[in-house]
């Protein structure tokens, strides 16, 4: 299989703090990966490295079989890769449909003097990009809500919209920042599903943060698991759950040791980076 | 129902300190220059008394009693006692000690306008503060009275008010013609309303908010069911009778008002501008005048025929007002733009101090030794001719007597722009053709990536958005509609000096863009109008004109942060908080692991 993306001993340090460590990562095209790990084990910090929006202390991104160094997050996003965040970031005082619409940015090319003269080109980009845009929300099952602050819509409707704004950009990869936090179980199942519709009907290649494991077994090919900056184990969910490492980070290591005596679960309660 | 009387009871010492603070830095007896109704009966310095009467009565009703009737009364009634006697002690502190070495305005006159002229001290003490309880009280009753009256009784108020103290003003504009001037000698007496006019005024103007407040949907949903070609005539019909309107505004107003409004559509212009950096881009741009100058000075040097200009060399026979204004803009946007760079990556507080240190750094150098040679130190550039229409008279000679009056309305008969009058239409295009563009950016594709930017920053670039790009291109457009503004300002003033350019009018822009409701065209509009033309009107009391803009400030930040003429997002937004359960975004959401 063709990887989109990989990853090769991407590193960033804070200060002394090395909050990714050396990472390799093989995403393949068109798969559902996710990466999990305890709170502050950098996922959220590599998902920026990424994204351009920290620069990468060593190591590099290979996109589409182009490296992603010193190239600013517009760039990064205009070559096919989009995101949510863990706190949802909508433009709180613009409508639904106006946050879709600055997500078409990429494919926008009408100058701004177009806009002040009334091109006809310029109108008819922007039509289309109306059209699309009430497309998008039809598809993120938003219907009749496009003028609505995004700030003044529900939750759940809010993490949508999030998803809607990113695929509005048209991605080649969409990379989701834990897209079920504070979700219901209803919300969670229903958000599993579109997660999957996404990948099935747009093609398009996701990475995700979730810490919701039955979301993540159940829908995500392959999972890395990240534990203080390093990867510390990959595979399928069935592999990933007998993992010895990985329920060692979870539970503290007592959990695969049944004679020690220190079984209380130890979890890092750090905030997620 | 447990009141709090404590809140009563500050409402109504606030309403005490009001009283004190007017009183003793003159704003009364300044004010009472000027008569509201029949000269002497109510002068604006006593409206000004019996307002934070009426007012702070109004708010102890509103806030306290919340639509009980009863208590509302007695509520209002007990803050108006404190507020009175604290009103009465104030007098006798003035009458018995003198304070005036440490306040001036504690005078005898002072005294006399606070006790109604009367002869006996006890007698007037007793009207003042009765007027205070009564005001308080009458506050009260409209604080609790049904919305539709409540609102009719405030507009009628308001609009003697306002009538009142721009009397004389009115007066002029109205004996202009002969068939206003039975108007103007039925509504106004010696100084202000007469009584009769007063009521009338009253009456009009309630009846009229009430009209449009119960008649408003009916008209708009009448207007909706019209068929589309009878609303598009509607709505053509509403354009032309504006822009005769504006058009036939300064002959009907005449040069005092017109050289109001051209001011007012300076800062407009301006407030256009940093409307883009501001109200959409999220900018805050303190020195906004720097560009203002730019566009003056270029203009200044481009024309001037003093010997500073270009008046000696080459390019003199092709340098007149018409083809430095296009460089004005230019030179200005330059500016902006360059301006710009070095502050791409500062946010809010750090960009407001570095483009405060910008305007002052154009000032400086402007009053510098170093370029005194080229600009002309403090003593400015001087005799800035007047723009000239050419051929006016060749063309004037080829027409009609009858078209020949038309085209003088619009420039003077030696074919140069110099009465306010004339000056008013070179603005009113250019703020017409500025609000254009304005509105055409707004709603585009950069006005949104503006807006983008305005909420985050960085998901702003995430998104694909080049902020280097679209801020810079804010920058610069603010900029220019800056430099088109001071471009025209140099030359209707004819000489322009580096103290014409200080921080104030940098604060008078941020002001009237945020009064007038940050990020709406028609608000700064208002807000110009509001913040520029309202003290023109009131010359005379110019040196508390800070005071009431701070005053202003505060309680539009407090009772209407939207602004005057909110943009549509934003009203929605600020409006609705109510209805919808909001869902604050970013918010912190429990996780599980």
């Amino acid at each position: 299989m063709a990887s989109i993306l990989s990853a090769r001993g991407v590193t960033k340090r804070f200060g002394g703090l090395v909050a990714v460590d050396h990472v390799n990562v093989e995403i393949e095209e068109k798969s559902i990966h996710a990466v999990i790990g305890p709170n502050g084990a950098g996922k959220t910090t590599f998902f920026n490295c990424i994204t351009g929006f920290y620069p990468i202390n060593e190591g590099k991104v290979i996109f589409r079989g182009e490296p992603l160094v010193d190239i600013p997050p517009d760039q990064i996003t205009r070559r096919g890769i989009s995101r949510t965040y863990q706190n949802i970031r909508l433009f709180a005082n613009m409508t639904a449909i106006e946050n879709i619409l600055v997500g078409q940015e990429p494919h926008l090319k009408s100058p701004w003097f177009g806009a002040v003269l009334g091109l006809p080109a310029t109108r008819k980009e922007e039509e289309a990009a109306h059209e699309e845009a009430r497309r998008i929300i039809r598809f993120v099952g938003l219907q009749g809500r496009g003028d609505i602050l995004a700030k003044h819509m529900a939750y759940g409707d809010q993490r949508r919209l999030e998803i809607a704004r990113a695929l509005a950009s048209k991605p080649k990869l969409l990379l989701l920042d834990e897209p079920t936090a504070g979700m219901n179980p209803n919300e969670t199942a229903s958000l599993t599903h579109f997660i999957r519709q996404i990948r099935d009907e747009l093609g398009v290649t996701i990475i995700l943060i979730e810490h919701d494991m039955r979301l993540v077994m159940d829908i995500s090919e392959l999972i890395t698991v990240l534990d203080y900056g390093q990867k510390i184990a990959e595979g399928t969910p069935v592999e990933i759950q007998r993992n010895t490492k990985v329920i060692e980070a979870y539970l503290g290591r007592g959990a695969t040791n049944p004679t020690a005596e220190d079984d209380k679960a130890e979890q890092p309660e750090l905030p997620a980076t | 129902m447990t009141l709090n009387w404590k809140q009563v009871g500050q409402y109504g010492f606030i309403m005490g300190i009001a009283v004190w603070y007017v009183s003793l830095v003159g704003m009364v007896e300044t004010f009472d220059s000027r008569g509201i109704i029949d000269g002497t009966m109510l002068t604006l310095g006593r409206a000004l008394l019996l307002t934070i009467g009426l007012g702070m009565g109004y708010v102890t009703a509103w806030k306290v009693a919340k639509g009980n009737w009863a208590t509302g009364l007695i509520t209002s009634l007990i803050s108006g006692i404190i507020g009175g006697v604290m009103a009465a002690l104030l007098v006798i502190i003035i009458d018995t000690t003198n304070i005036r070495a440490m306040f001036v305005n504690a005078s005898p006159a002072l005294v006399e306008i606070l006790t109604f002229d009367q002869e006996s001290l006890a007698v007037g003490l007793m009207m003042l503060t009765s007027s205070l309880i009564a005001c308080s009280v009458v506050g009260g009753v409209i604080a609790l009275l049904p919305n539709l009256i409540r609102r009719a009784v405030i507009s009628g108020l308001l609009a003697v008010l306002l009538m009142g103290m721009l009397g004389e003003l009115l007066t002029v504009v109205l004996n202009r013609f002969d068939l206003t001037e039975a108007l103007a000698d039925f509504l106004y007496g010696r100084n202000g309303l007469s009584v009769i006019g007063a009521i009338s005024v009253f009456i009009f103007f309630a009846a009229v908010s009430t009209l449009w407040a119960t008649q408003k949907e009916k008209m708009q949903s009448g207007v909706e069911n019209l068929p589309a070609t009878q609303r598009r005539a509607l709505s053509w019909g509403l354009i032309v009778v504006s822009v005769l309107f504006l058009i036939l505004l300064p002959q009907a107003v005449g040069p005092y008002i017109s050289q109001i409004l051209v001011l007012v559509g300076l800062y407009a212009m301006m407030g256009l501008g940093l409307n883009i950096e501001i109200g959409l881009a999220g900018l805050l741009d303190l020195g906004f005048v720097g560009f203002f100058a730019i566009g003056a000075y270029t203009v200044a040097l481009m024309t001037t025929t003093g010997e500073l200009g270009v008046s000696g060399t080459a390019i003199a026979d092709y340098s007149n007002f018409w083809v430095a204004i296009p460089i004005a803009v230019a030179v200005s946007a330059f500016a902006g733009v360059f301006l710009g760079i070095p502050v791409l990556r500062m946010r809010g507080d750090y960009l407001a101090i570095v483009t405060l240190g910008f305007a002052e750094i154009i000032r400086i150098l402007v009053l510098s030794d170093f370029l005194r040679p080229i600009l002309g130190g403090a003593q400015g550039v001087l005799n800035i001719p007047k723009p000239a229409v050419a051929y006016v008279n060749q063309i004037a000679n080829q027409l009609p007597f009858y078209f020949q009056s038309v085209l003088f309305f619009f420039v003077s008969t030696d074919g140069r722009i110099k009465d306010p009058a004339h000056f008013y239409y070179i603005i009113l295009i250019g703020c017409t053709l500025i609000g254009f563009v304005a509105y055409r950016l707004q709603y585009a594709r950069i006005g949104r990536n503006w807006m983008a930017i305005r909420e985050d920053e960085d998901v702003a670039e995430a998104m694909g958005i080049n902020l280097i790009a679209s801020k810079l291109l804010a920058f610069g457009i603010g900029a220019a509609f800056a430099g088109l503004s001071g471009a025209i300002f140099a030359a209707q003033v004819g000489s322009v000096f580096p103290h014409s350019f200080g921080l104030i009018v940098s604060i008078n822009v941020v002001s009237l863009v945020i009064i007038g409701g940050s990020g709406s065209i028609p608000g700064v509009i208002v807000g110009s109008l509001v913040l520029v033309g309202l003290p023109e009107l009131l010359r005379e009391f110019a040196e508390y004109r800070l005071l009431i803009y701070g005053a202003l400030l505060i309680v539009m930040m407090l009772v209407r942060p939207e602004g005057l003429w909110p943009s549509d997002t934003v009203r929605r937004e600020m409006q609705s908080d109510e209805d919808v359960e909001p869902v604050p975004v970013g918010q912190t959401v429990p996780r599980s692991v």
